[in-house]
């Protein structure tokens, strides 16, 4: 399975955490996440995902985006992750992720976000 | 059925650091060498207290973890709420050699984590000879910034939260889930503006580069514990900074990050027993 079809995944696996969209209750935002070339648009609605749209869509307009190498995303992704590889900010740190746009919803809600985007760890063919 | 308390004692020192006067709150357990523990940035001393209890250590260590003015439960000094708080090498340093002097400490081993570290490094740079050993932990000369500390204190986010999720990469992922969130509740704790202020002295002030070269282990042993999974101050930070210092002993520690003494302390014990041993020896 491919980063990109990993990350594919991510409804079912959100829906399965109700304690990660507790915590996401407050949250309102459209954000961009990018898997290597491939742009994944979350449309995020008081912590739960309304919307996954898959690959690009032209003029769409989101608060940020966070851009990963699909190397960044695969060692990301592992169970458990090697050093550098392990934290949003060891990605961008290394230069194998960026974050654009307005960044205040990335960082008012900076642990959900990161809790989201490891999300696909837990499927069994990350590791 | 007697109480189950823990074995340290916590109390509050006065204390004048250059003509202003501190409430300092401290805990220590022990009895023995004194050894004197520095909290990370935007946190304070419970950060020690697995080994304020450890009976392996404080049957030969007088354990005393402070928490450093503005911080925990000591209390910022008059008129705090009229200037902005940032702490430099030289405040840090005077708290410090303070509270050893006023506690009549006899040549203390002092250890320090992350700023706590880095000071660590100023301390055997310009007062070796008043310590018995000194170990910095996740410490370096300098560390590229990972992050605009700019977000750290504004009103439209959260303070507690977005420090404590900042940090939490720092942590390794094979620390137990209890210990990374009680490492994670003190960071959502801290004053206002302080972790803020404390990094002033990170990546403003405390730059050692070139200095380190300095250092003295004949006059006072240096040890270095760095974990992996710590990338603010990474393992070839920790590893440069030795390289450039003759006699200091160095370690990098695995599946630990940033806060080893709080994240994973049985982890951690692995490491820092030996260490204390030798001081002891």
């Amino acid at each position: 399975m491919s980063p990109a079809e990993r990350f594919a995944r991510l409804p079912e696996l959100l829906a399965a955490d109700p304690d990660l969209c507790r915590r996401g209750r407050w949250l309102n935002a459209d954000c961009r996440i990018d898997i290597g070339a491939e742009p994944f648009y979350l449309t995020l609605r008081e912590g739960a995902l309304a919307d996954l749209a898959r690959g690009p869509r032209l003029l769409r307009s989101v608060a940020f985006s966070i851009s990963g190498t699909e190397e960044a995303w695969l060692r990301h992704w592992q169970q458990v992750p090697d050093p550098g590889w392990h934290d949003l900010f060891a990605l961008t740190k290394r230069g194998a992720a960026s974050f654009d746009g307005d960044l205040r919803p990335l960082l008012q809600n900076l642990q959900y976000f990161k809790d989201l985007l490891a999300l696909p760890r837990r499927l069994p063919e990350a590791n | 059925m007697a109480p189950a308390l823990d074995p340290m004692i916590g109390r509050y020192l006065r204390l004048d650091i250059d003509g202003v006067t501190h409430r300092i709150y401290f805990e220590e357990a022990g009895q023995g060498i004194p050894l004197v523990c520095l909290h990370t940035a935007g946190a304070d001393n419970r950060q020690f207290r697995h080994l304020l209890a450890d009976p392996e250590i404080t049957r030969r260590f007088r354990v005393l973890a402070f928490d450093m003015p503005w911080h925990g439960k000591s209390t910022p000094p008059d008129g705090w709420e009229r200037e902005e708080y940032r702490l430099t090498t030289a405040s840090y340093t005077a708290v410090i050699r303070a509270f050893c002097k006023a506690m009549e400490l006899d040549k203390p081993a002092v250890m320090g984590c992350s700023i706590g570290g880095r000071i660590v490094l100023n301390l055997a740079i310009a007062h070796a000879a008043e310590f018995r050993a000194l170990i910095a932990l996740e410490a370096a000369d300098f560390q590229q910034p990972w992050y605009d500390t700019a977000w750290l204190h504004r009103p439209d986010v959260h303070g507690g939260e977005v420090c404590a999720a900042l940090i939490s990469g720092l942590i390794a992922p094979q620390s137990p889930p209890a210990s990374r969130h009680e490492t994670l509740w003190m960071y959502m704790q801290g004053g206002p503006g302080v972790f803020k202020g404390d990094l002033y002295f990170y990546r403003v002030d405390g730059d050692l580069r070139e200095k380190v070269k300095t250092i003295d282990t004949k006059v006072c042993p240096l040890y270095l514990l760095t974990g992996e999974y710590d990338f603010s101050c990474a393992a070839e930070d920790t590893l440069r900074t030795a390289a450039q210092i003759p006699g200091v002993d160095v370690q990098i520690m695995k599946e630990l990050g940033h806060f080893p003494m709080s994240e994973n302390p049985a982890k951690f014990r692995e490491y820092i027993l030996p260490v204390l041993d030798r001081i002891a020896r």
